[in-house]
């Protein structure tokens, strides 16, 4: 599968030229960064090239990095059943910034944009109904942000005297703990290393 | 006076024995016609994704099994693939065995429960009485080799968690032998049966071109006849080496899946017999002791045993920066993990990739201008199951 990533790679270069910023084969799966502007134009390419045929989104999700200037990634999969092949288109963006829907491409894409929308608060253009999905009615926040706690912000119970389910804010008995186990250590010799180690001296 | 048109609004569920589990279902209705289906999912969200970012990789695994909770150690898989993959560690052929094991087991309970309860939604009860009783005795497999019976997580990064207990694979064998009866009496009960057929030939048709479109796998691919398997086209673990069939349907309605469920489990039976006479002798974990914990034995005499104990258990392993995204072919299609870890010890992203929502998502454009009592069957044979779809 390694030696079909990589033609795929020359032939998504080739047809793309200047869209594609980065392109990378990791663990044989071949990963394209492309700009958010050209975003429409390289799925289109990829679903109906002949020699990619990517007919199938699998999923579309999003990665915050709060330390960056583009804060998300958003990554898409896609799988072509005629090549047997899978592939990742991801953009940057900013915070607050629109990215272009593709469920006009793809059908699917419709709810996974949505749930994208739901968990990191990222707005996509031209979706036919970009609504809240897997939270709560009224829910407010965006829980997969890194800044958005582990515990909520709200918690709901039965009020007795209004007879109605009660949002209020978390109460906590106890602070939420990290414990951070992570040793200072970096003496230990994991496996994988000594094997990478052996490649290099191979060489 | 000319008669107007009126459109009805129906709400179905959250709490309706055939929405099969929390699913609320917003139906524009004309007559008994539907117009639209909206479904309102998300009321068995727990965060799942979120809790894996703050677990480390040996306290994630525990939530795959709560998330299709009818086939617990096939999500499980796809995740400790993913780890696997990163960390760049083989699992020892045994272990992959008894992996490969235990999936089949998680297809045949899931394909059972789906079997039975479809055509509970159409009205035929016996089957489920009879299915239920198998999955029992396949629960009781789970048990003994995990010690529940249902959140199991017994795949872990590297291999498996235990070996098999003493007698089980003869019991499984066993099993094996007398489940080809039971699925011949399910078919005697539903294959020929008038009301089931009439209840769902040519219901829900989902063409080829349609089932790309709308990102479908497993069954509901298989069912409209475009044969794809991962087990066969992207074949994971030694799936490679064993010998089974894929099936497929012609006409894409939900009496073709049903016919493919049927089918598949059939085929589960033969990967597990194959298996167990198959089954080589060997470690079944990664003898890599920074991935896996030492044997109970080690502890008591070993210092380096308990400290690598004492640190798996505390601090786990580090993962080396990555990401990359691995699938399984589980009972409900094409389930994966999207993982890219950092470098410490804990995932920056887990990202799920559950079957199930890409087939409800097309609940809208299979039933446009079918019949309000579809609605169930359709249902039924997308073979959802919330724990995943919400996750």
């Amino acid at each position: 599968m390694s030696t079909k990533s990589a033609d795929l790679q020359i032939i998504i270069n080739s047809g793309l030229t200047t869209s594609v910023k980065k392109s990378v084969i990791n663990l044989n799966q071949l990963f394209i960064e492309v700009d958010s502007e050209n975003l429409i134009s390289v799925i289109l390419f990829l679903k109906t090239n002949e020699k990619c045929r990517f007919k199938q989104l699998i999923d579309i999700t999003a990665v915050d990095y709060p330390e960056n200037e583009k804060r998300f990634k958003i990554i898409y999969l896609l799988l072509s059943h005629e090549n047997n092949l899978r592939m990742q288109v991801s953009i940057k963006i900013e915070d607050e910034q629109h990215v272009p829907s593709i469920s006009k491409i793809y059908p699917s894409a419709n709810w996974m944009e949505r749930e994208v929308f739901d968990m990191y608060g990222i707005s996509f253009k031209d979706h036919p109904d970009l609504r809240r999905i897997l939270t709560d009615y009224r829910f407010e926040g965006y829980p997969l942000r890194k800044d958005f706690p582990l515990t909520g912000h709200t918690e709901v119970r039965y009020s007795e005297e209004k007879k109605k389910v009660v949002y209020e804010k978390v109460k906590l008995d106890q602070d939420y703990r990290t414990f951070d186990s992570e040793s200072p250590w970096y003496g230990t010799k994991y496996v994988k290393n000594e094997k990478q180690k052996k490649k290099i001296t191979d060489k | 006076m000319t008669k107007k048109k009126k459109t009805m609004n129906l709400n179905f569920g959250p709490q309706h024995p055939a929405a099969h589990g929390v699913l609320r279902l917003i139906l524009k209705l004309d007559g008994e016609i539907v117009e639209k289906i909206d479904p309102h999912i998300g009321l068995l969200h727990r965060g799942t994704e979120k809790l894996i970012e703050h677990k480390t990789y040996t306290q994630a695994v525990p939530y795959f099994d709560r998330l299709d909770y009818v086939a617990p150690m096939n999500q499980e898989h796809a995740f400790v693939l993913a780890i696997e993959k990163l960390l760049d560690i083989e699992v020892p052929i045994r272990g992959q065995f008894i992996r490969i094991l235990f999936c089949e087991i998680g297809r045949i309970l899931s394909h059972l429960l789906n079997i039975t309860t479809q055509a509970l939604d159409v009205g035929a009860l016996t089957p489920s009485l009879w299915g239920f009783e198998e999955r029992e005795t396949l629960m009781t497999f789970y048990e003994r080799v995990s010690g529940s019976r249902l959140h199991a997580n017994y795949f872990r990064p590297g291999g498996v968690h235990k070996d098999l207990p003493r007698g089980l694979s003869d019991d499984i064998h066993l099993f094996c032998n007398n489940f080809s009866k039971t699925i011949n009496d399910l078919e005697n009960l539903l294959t020929d049966n008038r009301i089931f057929k009439q209840r769902n030939v040519g219901i829900g048709i989902v063409t080829k071109q349609e089932a790309l479109d709308h990102s479908f796998s497993g069954v509901m691919l298989r069912g409209s006849g475009i044969p794809w398997d991962l087990r066969k086209s992207q074949p994971y673990e030694c799936y490679r080496d064993f010998n089974f069939k894929i099936p497929v349907g012609k006409n894409g309605d939900c009496y073709d899946r049903y016919l493919c469920r049927i089918e598949e489990m059939k085929e589960s039976v033969k990967i597990i017999k194959e298996c167990i006479s198959k089954m080589p002798s060997g470690p079944v974990k990664s003898i890599d002791g920074k991935i896996t914990p030492p044997k109970k034995k080690d502890l008591k005499n070993s210092m380096e045993a308990l400290i690598h104990h004492f640190k798996l258990f505390s601090e786990g392993f580090r993962v080396p920066e990555g990401e990359v995204y691995t699938a399984v072919e589980a009972p409900k299609g094409e389930f994966g993990v999207y993982l890219i870890s950092d470098g410490s010890n804990k995932p920056y992203k887990c990202k799920i990739r559950a079957p199930g929502f890409s087939h409800l998502q097309a609940m809208d454009y299979l039933l446009k201008g079918h019949m309000l009592a579809d609605v169930p069957a359709v249902l039924g044979s997308l073979d959802i199951v919330f724990g995943e779809v919400d996750r």
